[in-house]
């Protein structure tokens, strides 16, 4: 019976189905009353971990997410699909908006290292800015080794065999633990987050904490600077035969 | 201080009148096991106070609120129900196929949703009315699981909850919860719809006292094929207060398993064709006495009890149904085009989504409103204010389901568009769970027998001379036309109820009336009630609230003053005599009666 424990990072990101809209002074998208739920590579990443809990390889599963106090729903979730605690690194909302891969690493780090965790799971990317970098940072910080864009996993011993998606195709990789391992979307299908679960979730403890009791300093060198929404489309044009096309083609001086 | 108290003779016509429609008027009953029902010991009084002019105000405002933590733990509970819904139920195959596929009704036991309101101890999630109601919202996106789901915890397990005792609820309700049983509530017969009083299956009892043997015919049950546990109504022999032996219906707890237990064929229905509904019958079924649910003779109240604690929720599930209407229509009203105009831009199509948005926002805030009160504690009985949710959402739903088929022209029409479905499946709701002109009697008639009851006792004391109560009642009535409180037309000089009114129970198109009106009142202080708490608190997008309050008031205002027009009976506006005369000569001959046009004499 393995003595792993695993911490997954979680992010609360507005829900895939909202249709985005870009707030009229170009600082950022509207989040007012806009529904958000957990990033769906978190999930995934989550339910692995949860696996391995219950295939009695991982013995405890923590749950944590930086930000506002929102993200607690976020890190309950997470408890009802099965993590045992969750920490909450308490980040005030106004400061939450510059909070980029760089500072959640330089958190997630220090956590590893305080709860002494043999693995760090995360999604791949997060759907609102698609960064696809924190889990590459924290591993950095760590200096672990890292299995990106996993679409399998398996435990040995005391190593783990991760099978990741590359563009040219499947790379498969042994790592030594602890390492850092961000999850990819044919990974696993996460389970739903039953209602009797939510219910049993409410007794498990999420664990509040700031950046400061972790000795992490959150300042950005990055600022947005203007957000706006994507050109129109602009509709095409039918050609008749393949030399219009050529010539079309040509003509806007793609070929 | 509830109704169980003597009745002078004056009002006594009215109370007998309303018996036939009893629903809130529960006396406490004590046995030996010190077994309670959980009804009125405190009614709602809201619809009641109506009735004699009075608004009382702290029953209403303000709006009902749950705290943040409930409110954030209820939120959790949307998400994954929701995801649920969208990503893995096709209600087209499931009206299509007649059944809800097996996998389907796996993933919704281990949701949870089998079990929303059994409490924790039991393995149910425990949840309040309020979260019951929110839940409902979303689970309407399909017609058959709605129905199964409430057939089996609204109605089928409820009496367990309700008046159950403890070794029952231990024994029934946590496999109840899980959905590893699935229960149906056996009250129809074939000649016995709305006229429950009148069921034929017979409950006897064995020669050692031991068990029941029940005997008898349910018609459509809802989960009639599914179920394992049934709650059954039966005609059992009681020895009455007064020595003789009257028949009286018991309510039991019926395994599959005591035997006997057998059911028809699913019914091919024109909606809701995914829940299963069937004929049940029960031949010689052993049931132990243990079984009985409640009393023995006490099963009609019972059922009542059961039917009106589901009926609230009504409101919300057409609610959520109507506002995921508004969203599919406004898409397509909003990039259609005719006449080089979207079709958006006309007032004609305009008028359908004000009309949607205005009665999705009064059922609504009636819904929440009648669950807040539902959840204070005590278990009060709102069975009025329920009664009222489900006759005016009913209608509603049928109502604005048609309209949004409308603005979809042609294309409505079509199996290809889920409108045609949510139109079948809204037709029952006007007649399931108490017809609408069932509950419009109930309404009006409970209202006016408790009314009459306060009048009279009013009336004795000033034939009594008693000054106190004279100069009380000139002073409210001074404060009330000061304070503009609603007079319903039926009080006459100080106070009195007409005497006319000795026969109100035969006089339905005049209750009809009276029961219109009440809900016109019960939805205007509901949304007043909520639009001013969205005020007060700041919600988003609160000013528009305010625009579909105050429309409807509007137009439930005028609804009223021409009802309250027709309710004097000589009247231009009142038609009744011309109706019953019409009505008399078509059914006399059982046909259209009138000459062919183009007929001549000669």
């Amino acid at each position: 019976m393995a003595e792993l424990r695993a911490l997954v990072a979680v992010k609360r990101v507005i829900d895939f189905a909202v249709k985005i809209r870009v707030k009229p002074d170009k600082s950022g998208v509207v989040t007012d009353g806009v529904k958000h739920s957990m990033n769906p590579f978190c999930e995934i990443a989550v339910e692995e971990a949860v696996r391995l809990k219950e295939k009695k390889l991982v013995k405890e599963v923590i749950a944590v997410s930086c930000g506002p106090s929102q993200c607690q729903e976020t890190i309950r979730t997470a408890l009802a699909m099965g993590a045992d605690r969750g920490i909450h690194v308490e980040v005030p909302a106004a400061q939450a908006e510059s909070l980029g891969p760089l500072q959640v690493a330089r958190v997630l780090a220090k956590l590893a290292e305080k709860e002494k965790v043999d693995l760090v799971f995360l999604g791949k990317q997060a759907i609102d800015d698609d960064c696809n970098q924190t889990g590459q940072m924290t591993a950095g910080l760590l200096d672990w080794p890292q299995g990106t864009f996993a679409s399998q996993l398996t435990l040995e011993g005391d190593k783990i065999k991760v099978e990741r998606e590359i563009d040219g195709g499947l790379e498969t990789l042994r790592l030594k633990l602890p390492s850092v391992v961000t999850a990819d979307l044919r990974l696993n299908e996460p389970r739903y987050a039953t209602l009797p679960n939510i219910m049993k979730a409410k007794k498990k403890k999420i664990e509040v904490i700031k950046p400061g009791d972790l000795g992490v300093d959150l300042t950005s060198k990055v600022s947005v600077i203007s957000v706006e929404e994507p050109p129109q489309r602009l509709a095409g044009v039918k050609v008749e035969t393949t030399e219009d096309l050529v010539a079309k083609l040509k003509e806007v001086g793609r070929i | 201080m509830s109704g169980c108290g003597f009745l002078s003779r004056g009002a006594a016509a009215l109370a007998a009148a309303a018996t036939a429609v009893r629903a809130s008027r529960v006396p406490r009953i004590f046995t030996g096991t010190h077994r309670r029902l959980h009804t009125s010991l405190q009614s709602c009084s809201f619809a009641k106070e109506l009735f004699l002019g009075n608004i009382e105000q702290k029953g209403v405002f303000p709006f009902p609120e749950i705290s943040q933590d409930e409110l954030s733990e209820i939120n959790q509970f949307v998400g994954p129900v929701e995801r649920f819904f969208t990503e893995e139920v096709d209600s087209r195959k499931i009206d299509q196929e007649g059944k809800i596929p097996v996998d389907t009704l796996e993933k919704l036991k281990s949701l949870g949703l089998f079990g929303i309101q059994v409490p924790e101890e039991y393995g149910g999630l425990g949840l309040s009315n309020t979260m019951y109601a929110r839940l409902g919202e979303i689970i309407s996106m399909d017609g058959s699981i709605t129905v199964t789901l409430a057939a089996h915890q609204a109605i089928g397990l409820k009496g367990i909850i309700l008046v159950g005792n403890e070794e029952q609820k231990a024994k029934y309700l946590p496999k109840l919860a899980s959905g590893e049983h699935i229960a149906a509530f056996c009250l129809t017969e074939p000649a016995s719809g709305s006229d429950a009083a009148s069921i034929q299956t017979r409950a006897t009892l064995s020669e050692d006292k031991k068990y029941f043997i029940l005997n008898g015919s349910k018609v459509w049950i809802t989960n009639g094929g599914l179920a394992s546990i049934f709650t059954v109504f039966a005609k059992t022999e009681v020895v009455d207060s007064d020595g003789s032996i009257k028949d009286k219906i018991t309510a039991f707890i019926v395994e599959r398993d005591f035997g006997g237990v057998t059911n028809g064929k699913p019914e091919e229905k024109l909606g809701i064709r995914g829940s299963n509904t069937c004929e049940v019958h029960f031949e010689n079924t052993r049931v132990p006495v243990e079984n009985v649910l409640g009393e023995v003779g006490g099963g009609f109240k019972v059922a009542m009890n059961i039917l009106n604690s589901g009926r609230f929720s009504m409101g919300s599930v057409v609610a959520g149904m109507l506002k995921k209407l508004i969203e599919l229509t406004a898409e397509y009203a909003c990039t259609r085009k005719q006449f080089n105009r979207n079709l958006s831009e006309f007032g004609l199509i305009q008028e359908k989504f004000a009309l949607m948005a205005q009665k999705a926002y009064v059922m609504e805030s009636m819904t929440y409103l009648t669950a807040g009160m539902l959840d204070q504690p005590g278990f009060p009985d709102c069975s009025i204010e329920a009664a009222m949710v489900k006759v005016f959402s009913s209608e509603a739903a049928w109502q604005c389901v048609s309209e949004a088929l409308q603005i979809l022209g042609g294309s409505g029409y079509m199996k290809d568009y889920p409108y045609e479905r949510f139109l079948r499946d809204s037709r029952i709701l006007l007649i399931f769970e108490g017809t609408n002109e069932i509950l419009r009697l109930f309404i009006a008639l409970t209202g006016l027998q408790h009314a009459g009851r306060i009048l009279t006792s009013r009336i004795k004391e000033l034939k009594r001379g008693n000054v106190t109560v004279v100069m009380e009642s000139i002073g409210r009535k001074l404060r009330d036309s000061l304070g503009r409180t609603v007079d319903l037309g039926l009080t006459g000089n100080l106070g009195v109820v007409h005497p006319s009114l000795g026969t109100i129970v035969e006089e339905q198109l005049v209750l009809k009336r009276v029961a219109n009106i009440l809900i016109n009142l019960y939805g205007m202080t509901a949304v007043l009630s909520r639009a001013s708490r969205s005020i007060r608190i700041g919600l988003p997008n609160h000013d528009h609230e305010v625009l579909l309050a105050n429309m409807f008031c509007v137009e439930a205002y005028f609804q009223n003053l021409f009802s309250l027009s027709q309710l004097d009976k000589f009247a231009p506006e009142n038609m009744d005599d011309q109706i019953k005369k019409v009505s008399q000569q078509i059914l006399e001959k059982r046909a259209y009666i009138c000459a062919h046009p183009l007929n001549r004499t000669s």
